[in-house]
């Protein structure tokens, strides 16, 4: 394996992202949004208590379909610290996995079919390195990229959180079992399987927006975690999270086999 | 691959990175360690008069100059043979003209350099070698004066008095009139000339120019083509 040549292509790839504003935009703003200003948000959830209406009345029907586990790790809490605490804690899980999600399939879209697109790939194909390393060296920098972003966005996340926490609950919430699986199992699998989706995808377009616009499709599996678990369709666990993320490990292995097949240096030299 | 550089037909640059950073990351794909591909970017980007605007991003070049930083990355490695695809397609009378001293320096340093072109006056300044192809088939190849004298042949070229044309053309039954007022006669050899000019002085045509015309390659394409047609 020529280590050096898989470094110097990460290296142009993300040089490159880094100076593009289409790219950088979404990486920023995505992230913003997600793990601080809607975590920050939460603190006003207590308010939510005092008003009249029916949120408290939801909460109550949410948690009586709620597994004893969850029940009990909301006991103690008064319902309004238990919006918080259900918040922070299950409800934004999803909305983090899109983080790593949204990374890789931005990077994986600039890195492969925008490299079609500026016709810049051609002069790669030339160079003394394998199928393989190309290929490798292609996907390594959308998933390194997207597992360091989804990481720091933990970190801030978890900072964030536990300032909510600490105001509403006079006590941290972060880090917890449940986040760490999230943020170190699940992220990185599902971030894997989003360039491996984008690079399928990029095999049959011709530009970063088509590929990244029919590469997003991957973020509906998570938008479909949501909205289970807001309407109590079912809850995230440390157990569902390792279960889950074993799933999509296994999907990975099987989307980026798929992804290398396509990606044969004589055929992509044919078609540029 | 490591002991051949392709330069393809757009530059496929890296716009968003630097011409430094162009070269140093294709110098270690082309396996020099860091500090040698940073040593010979370096060297090529001042050999190539873009040392300046070393630190610029790529996207604001002018298409020589992208050019040129394209021919630069494929000499990182040293290679011994080159393939060159279009190498001047699109670059304006000087910038095609310094591409072109740089293929004959190339050459001069004893590398091999295959040249892709649709530029046949290039193709004959060039190369040593031409082959012809046509819809994907090896039509000819040889040395540029083989061909010409295989499917040209050498033509009498002739500047008679505007007057006197029509009568020059019933002398030299063969001959063709040009756009330019000259007329050509094919197929002529240079032992040839003598009787030929002697015919139409004897016949009262004023005679200011005569030359004998090695053909083109353009010609030799043509006459290929022609084949080709019947």
């Amino acid at each position: 394996m020529n280590l050096p040549a898989l470094e110097a292509i990460v290296r142009k790839d993300l040089t490159a992202v880094a100076r593009s504003r289409a790219v950088l935009i979404p990486l920023i703003v995505v992230p913003v949004l997600m793990l601080v200003l809607i975590p920050a948000l939460v603190a006003f959830a207590p308010r939510l208590a005092e008003l009249p209406g029916s949120t408290l009345s939801q909460l109550q029907t949410f948690l009586e379909r709620a597994p004893a586990g969850l029940k009990a790790s909301l006991a103690g809490y008064t319902p309004a610290q238990q919006i918080v605490v259900m918040s922070l804690v299950y409800f934004l899980a999803p909305l983090y996995l899109i983080v790593p999600l949204m990374v890789s399939s931005v990077i994986a879209a600039d890195s492969f079919a925008g490299e079609k697109e500026r016709k810049t790939l051609e002069a790669l194909l030339y160079t003394p390195t394998s199928d393989r390393e190309l290929f490798l060296a292609k996907a390594l920098s959308p998933w390194l990229a997207a597992v360091v972003v989804g990481l720091l966005g933990f970190l801030v996340y978890t900072l964030v959180a536990n300032l909510v926490s600490l105001l509403t609950l006079d006590r941290l919430l972060f880090p917890n079992a449940l986040w760490l699986a999230l943020a170190f199992w699940l992220g990185p699998a599902l971030a894997g399987l989003s360039l491996g989706t984008t690079v399928l995808v990029s095999a049959r377009v011709n530009s970063f927006q088509e590929a990244f616009q029919l590469g997003g499709v991957i973020v509906l599996p998570v938008v479909g975690l949501l909205i289970g678990q807001v309407t109590g369709l079912m809850y995230f666990s440390v157990g569902l999270v390792l279960l889950l993320g074993l799933l999509v490990w296994i999907l990975d292995a099987a989307v980026l086999h798929l992804a290398f097949r396509l990606f044969r240096r004589d055929q992509l030299a044919a078609r540029l | 691959m490591a002991r051949t550089g392709v330069l393809t037909e757009t530059p496929a640059l890296d716009e968003r990175l630097s011409a430094q950073e162009n070269l140093e990351i294709y110098g270690q794909l082309y396996q020099l360690g860091r500090a040698d591909a940073r040593r010979r970017a370096g060297e090529l980007l001042e050999q190539f008069g873009l040392a300046e605007r070393a630190k610029e991003r790529v996207g604001g070049y002018s298409k020589g100059m992208k050019q040129r930083l394209a021919l630069a990355r494929v000499l990182l490695h040293q290679p011994e043979l080159l393939f060159l695809d279009e190498p001047t397609s699109g670059l304006d009378p000087v910038a095609a003209r310094e591409v072109q001293d740089l293929i004959r320096r190339l050459h001069a340093e004893g590398r091999t350099v295959f040249l892709t072109t649709h530029n046949l006056a290039e193709a004959q300044a060039l190369c040593h070698r031409v082959a012809v192809l046509e819809h994907g088939r090896l039509r000819a190849m040889g040395t540029p004066e083989a061909l010409a004298q295989q499917f040209g042949g050498v033509r009498l070229v002739l500047e008679v008095a505007p007057a006197d044309l029509t009568k020059a053309l019933e002398v030299l039954p063969d001959a063709q009139p040009r756009e330019n007022g000259t007329i050509t006669v094919p197929g002529v050899s240079r032992a040839q000339v003598p009787d030929l000019v002697g015919s139409l002085v004897r016949a009262g045509v004023g005679l200011y120019k005569v030359a004998l015309e090695e053909p083109s390659l353009e010609d030799v394409y043509f006459a290929l083509h022609a084949q080709e047609s019947r």
